[in-house]
């Protein structure tokens, strides 16, 4: 999936936001004009009342990709998937899906958009507690007045490829967390839409049943190529899941691109800040950190480009001192230095080292 | 300023210079205060008034100083007038409104003597049963009835019963869409709380005054609109809340996957908000059972009549066995209103 991720980015995007600004308060038209004289967030609360909550968003979401929004509570993460259906009116700026801007969409064609062609999912299920699961999983082609036998076929299809087959009759409030978000995913799956918006669908699970639900995920989208936008607080899950990363701080985007390149080149300090966390060995990849070229010293042995470091490590048996060749799809891309890699995963520090990006 | 006599309050015009506006004093009709003084042989403001003693500026203390200055009992007057006044153009909109409210009251108390006893009683076990499916509340329903019926209260229950369904019923179908349209709009939510906060604390008697005289006693829609207003508060405020309480999420959830505004409503929002809404029905069943037994003054039959009667003749134990046969009726549809609210509930609560 990754290295589709490359070739796929050279077509058209699916879903382009372009210039986008969300001004919260009752007079947001007239202080775009103070934002675009470039007055800032703490000053346009200060003066103004008003919040700054997006500004000038440019993201491209491709098609087949998994697109993941992080950032932390209040960065503007969950009002950006907003926009894209249009819970949330823009204050400026575009939203296309396919080539159309959803905002000049009218009443019943933006109905339409939301029925046919975008699905969402939420942090809290939002499930109909009055409603069995089957009724739940069906209730988007309800939406549309499709008759009982084909919705129900469809519902429990997709309640079956989730892994809730024999729960059709349950009510929400009878299943656990995890299996209310599957239900939450198979009534989005039953829509047939190809847009899938995942608003921190993951973040109310406990860390076990995140793991499963986020394993789900990737196997579905093996599967059906969804362009999926997932948004979500926690890195480690963003790394996951991620073909495409877009990192939000206060309403704007800090950095966005292939996780790897993120991870290796932290465009600035809040980003670096979020990197040093997390567990390098387990997300970077051998393709991020290899050499082209090979040196041609005697090496120990071959080893997948998209194998994780953590695995080299395991292969090395601890030797530093080794080399590997690189191998992908039976070709040798590059060569793998046990230093280099030794090197990776100490998170760079901002002070004296040259950025790359 | 008649006779010689001095009132409190002529320094205040005599220095104002309202005198002339004033006018000369036209002896009208005595004031009880006037009455009462004169019989004490005294008259009333003769003696300067001293300073402890003197009386609040009222209109008939004003009076006395200033002609133009009407008495208390002019304004009721005038009051009173007024409403007479416009009593005949509010009849010839308010009557035809109203009168469905008649038939329906006199149709269904028709209706509740007719069916014999035998079919009755069953009937209204069977409907508990199936709306509450608890054993406990079904033979509490059928003890209460056969009781009643056995100390000769049937009749008069079942009055009052058949005014309490076609109140609620209505009070159902006005209050929900008025508590829908409250949800939806600020504006008229705000409006329409205080008018709710004034029906419900108003003393039930104020407004049984202006009805009385805008419908005739003998006409059933009297106690029906009397029993309506104070009944209908409950179910518009906790529809309104329902709906408001609904869990944002999951309109959302509606939105995202397209729903129409009516798709909403009836998939989604009266649904989830269905719960409240049972409550205020409850609660609006046990008003219009306190105010059918107040409407027995303005002629409402039923068992209100029978306490009524033992105010008014003294008849002790007529007075306490109605009054036992209420406490009752009020148990009964409580209990049962709430099993069946409970089974709504299930599959709405522990999300």
């Amino acid at each position: 999936m990754k290295d589709t991720a490359t070739t796929a980015r050279t077509a058209a995007p699916q879903v382009r936001i372009k210039g986008l600004y969300k001004i919260f308060g009752p007079r947001s038209k007239q202080m775009m004009a103070h934002v675009d004289a470039g007055m800032g967030k703490a000053e346009l609360l200060e003066k103004h009342q008003h919040v700054l909550g997006l500004q000038d968003i440019d993201v491209d979401m491709h098609a087949g990709q998994i697109t993941v929004v992080m950032g932390l509570s209040g960065s503007g993460k969950s009002t950006l998937i907003r926009h894209l259906n249009l819970l949330i009116e823009p204050t400026a700026g575009v939203v296309e899906v396919d080539g159309v801007d959803v905002t000049s969409l009218n009443e019943s064609a933006l109905r339409e958009m939301r029925r046919k062609k975008m699905s969402m999912v939420f942090q809290k299920f939002a499930l109909l507690p009055h409603r069995t699961v089957l009724d739940n999983a069906a209730m988007p082609l309800e939406v549309q007045g499709i008759d009982a036998a084909t919705r129900e076929a469809e519902g429990r299809k997709w309640l079956e490829r989730v892994g809730l087959g024999g729960y059709e009759g349950r009510y929400p409030h009878q299943l656990s967390g995890g299996m209310q978000q599957r239900v939450g995913i198979a009534r989005a799956l039953t829509s047939n839409s190809d847009i899938m918006l995942m608003d921190e669908a993951f973040s109310a699970l406990d860390p076990l049943i995140r793991t499963d639900m986020q394993d789900l995920l990737l196997e579905l989208q093996k599967e059906l190529h969804k362009t999926i936008v997932f948004i979500t607080h926690d890195l480690d899950e963003a790394l996951k899941l991620a073909d495409h990363l877009v990192i939000l701080n206060d309403g704007a985007v800090v950095q966005q691109g292939e996780p790897q390149h993120i991870l290796l080149n932290p465009a600035d300090p809040y980003i670096e800040d979020f990197v040093s966390d997390i567990n390098r060995a387990r997300v970077l990849r051998v393709r991020s950190v290899m050499h082209d070229e090979p040196k041609g010293r005697p090496v120990a042995g071959d080893v997948d480009a998209n194998a994780t470091l953590e695995s080299l490590i395991a292969m090395s048996g601890g030797e530093t001192n080794l080399a590997y060749r690189v191998m992908q799809d039976g070709q040798i891309v590059g060569e793998i230095d046990m230093a280099d890699l030794v090197r990776a995963l100490v998170p760079r520090v901002s002070e004296g080292t040259a950025r790359t990006t | 300023m008649g006779v010689g006599r001095m009132a409190t309050y002529d320094g205040l015009f005599e220095a104002t210079g309202l005198q002339g506006w004033c006018g000369e004093t036209t002896d009208g009709p005595l004031t009880m205060a006037e009455l009462m003084a004169r019989a004490r042989g005294e008259d009333a403001a003769d003696v300067a008034t001293p300073l402890m003693n003197t009386p609040f500026p009222s209109l008939d203390v004003l009076h006395e100083s200033c002609a133009t200055i009407p008495r208390s009992r002019d304004m009721t007057e005038a009051v009173e007038q007024g409403f007479l006044a416009i009593k005949d153009p509010l009849k010839v909109v308010l009557d035809p409104i109203t009168q469905p409210l008649s038939w329906a009251l006199d149709a269904s108390l028709e209706l509740f003597q007719a069916v014999p006893w035998f079919i009755m009683i069953p009937l209204l076990v069977i409907l508990t049963w199936f709306s509450t499916k608890r054993i406990g509340v079904t033979v509490f329903v059928a003890a209460a009835f056969l009781f009643m019926s056995f100390i000769n209260f049937y009749d008069d229950a079942m009055q009052t019963l058949s005014i309490i369904f076609v109140c609620t019923l209505i009070s159902i179908a006005l209050g929900v869409p008025i508590g829908i349209a409250m949800s939806r709009s600020n504006a008229l939510q705000r409006g329409t709380i205080p008018i709710l906060d004034m029906l419900q604390t108003l003393p039930t008697f104020v407004y049984l005054v202006p009805l009385i005289y805008l419908f005739s006693v003998t006409e059933s829609k009297l106690y029906g609109i009397a029993i309506i207003l104070y009944a209908i508060v409950p179910v518009v405020r906790l529809t309104d809340l329902g709906i408001r309480l609904v869990d944002k999420e999951v309109i959302e959830a509606a939105d995202a996957f397209g729903m129409t505004a009516r798709q909403k409503l009836w998939k989604v929002e009266v649904p989830l908000a269905l719960p409240n809404i049972m409550a205020g029905v409850n609660q609006t069943i046990m008003m219009s059972l306190a105010m059918v037994v107040i409407a027995s003054l303005v002629s409402a039959p039923g068992l209100g009549v029978k306490v009524l009667a033992g105010i008014r003749n003294l008849e002790l134990g007529v007075g306490l066995v109605a009054g036992f046969c209420i406490v009752l009726l009020a148990v009964l549809l409580d209990r049962s209103t709430k099993a069946a609210l409970a089974r709504v509930d299930v599959s709405g609560t522990a999300r």
